[in-house]
């Protein structure tokens, strides 16, 4: 699918899972994947490392 | 068979990984995304697709403690308990409760103030080093070898003026190896560790890039993995360890929501399926 950012093309792993963060490899935003049906798959903004973030 | 909940706020592989060995094992599952779950004060536990028990993941240290609080008001056991995750979430907290337990840890200074935490550098000397309270991967986590570069770091602590940095937590700089030993503990059990080795600078966290590498699990890890552990209330936890010249193995770090997806790849031992198994024997007690 298209980079909602660069409109490059992102490929969405077959078996990936909502909550999943793809990349886009022209620009390198990150995206969540906040709905999948099938080959049918809607991202949204990840969300930027908090100072909370770790382990 | 009994049905494991695994609450995340981004999916990365452990979450997949254990997921899949839930599923392995036979059980049911579901995976609950918690930036989009809604809890209220007339919430029920069965308004919820939660199952028996949660392994809660997040990777917001405060959106997984303040869930996991709400998990506990609704009567749902989970993986870690609330006073777990907050015991293991300060530094501060976590490294009081190592002394107070008798478990080996580098000498602290704490103090509430900038003017205090000179004074406190003052007594001490250099070199030192400077931790945030709350956080991880090594951020904020920063070598004081002298006074300029004490003063710089303050004052980025005031310009910044969060309300953690007020909290000044000054550890003694260890001499050891350029590593230290990562130990997957479950149940009071140290189940894989790894050698994480500095990539170059003082740090060894492999969110930076440190190189990882097995490493055996001695009687001495065993024991010091066990105290460590139960001295924070138990659970699925990560035990950082540094080996100091002069006085051995010394406890520095205990983490909540532990990653180990690089361990995973070369442990002997099925870490996923450990911790599944741990929290499924969790709920029959």
């Amino acid at each position: 699918m298209n980079c909602p950012e660069c409109d490059g093309t992102i490929n969405i792993p077959d078996d990936a899972s909502v909550g999943e963060i793809v990349s886009c490899p022209d620009c390198g935003a990150d995206f969540e994947i906040s709905k999948k049906d099938g080959s049918k798959v809607e991202l949204k903004r990840a969300e930027s490392v908090g100072e909370d973030w770790g382990e | 068979m009994s049905k494991i909940c695994i609450a995340f706020d981004r999916l990365r592989s452990e979450e997949k990984m254990l997921h899949k060995e839930a599923e392995n094992l036979g059980h049911g599952t579901s995976m609950i995304d918690v930036k989009i779950t809604q809890i209220n004060t007339e919430s029920k536990k069965s308004d919820f697709d939660f199952g028996d028990i949660i392994l809660e993941r997040c990777v917001s240290y405060f959106r997984g403690l303040h869930f996991t609080a709400c998990l506990e008001f609704l009567g749902v056991p989970v993986i870690n308990r609330f006073d777990v995750a907050n015991n293991c979430g300060n530094k501060m907290f976590m490294t009081l409760l190592l002394k107070k337990h008798g478990i080996p840890t580098p000498r602290t200074y704490f103090s509430f103030s900038k003017d205090g935490a000179q004074e406190n550098l003052e007594k001490i000397g250099f070199p030192i080093v400077i931790k945030p309270v709350i956080g991880s991967w090594g951020r904020g986590v920063i070598p004081l070898k002298d006074k300029d570069a004490v003063d710089a770091i303050f004052e980025m602590r005031e310009i910044m003026d969060g309300s953690h940095d007020r909290i000044y937590y000054l550890q003694e700089l260890i001499k050891r190896p350029p590593r230290d030993i990562r130990v997957i503990s479950i149940g009071d059990h140290a189940v894989a560790a790894m050698y994480r080795k500095s990539s170059g600078g003082f740090k060894t966290n492999i969110a930076l890039g440190a190189e990882p590498e097995l490493c055996e699990i001695t009687k001495e890890i065993e024991d010091l993995v066990s105290k460590a552990a139960k001295a924070m209330g138990g659970g699925i936890l990560g035990v950082d360890i540094m080996e100091d010249e002069k006085r051995g193995l010394l406890v520095h770090e205990v983490n909540n929501t532990v990653e180990f997806k690089g361990l995973a790849k070369v442990a002997k031992r099925n870490i996923p399926k450990e911790m599944v198994q741990f929290a499924l024997a969790y709920i029959r007690k």
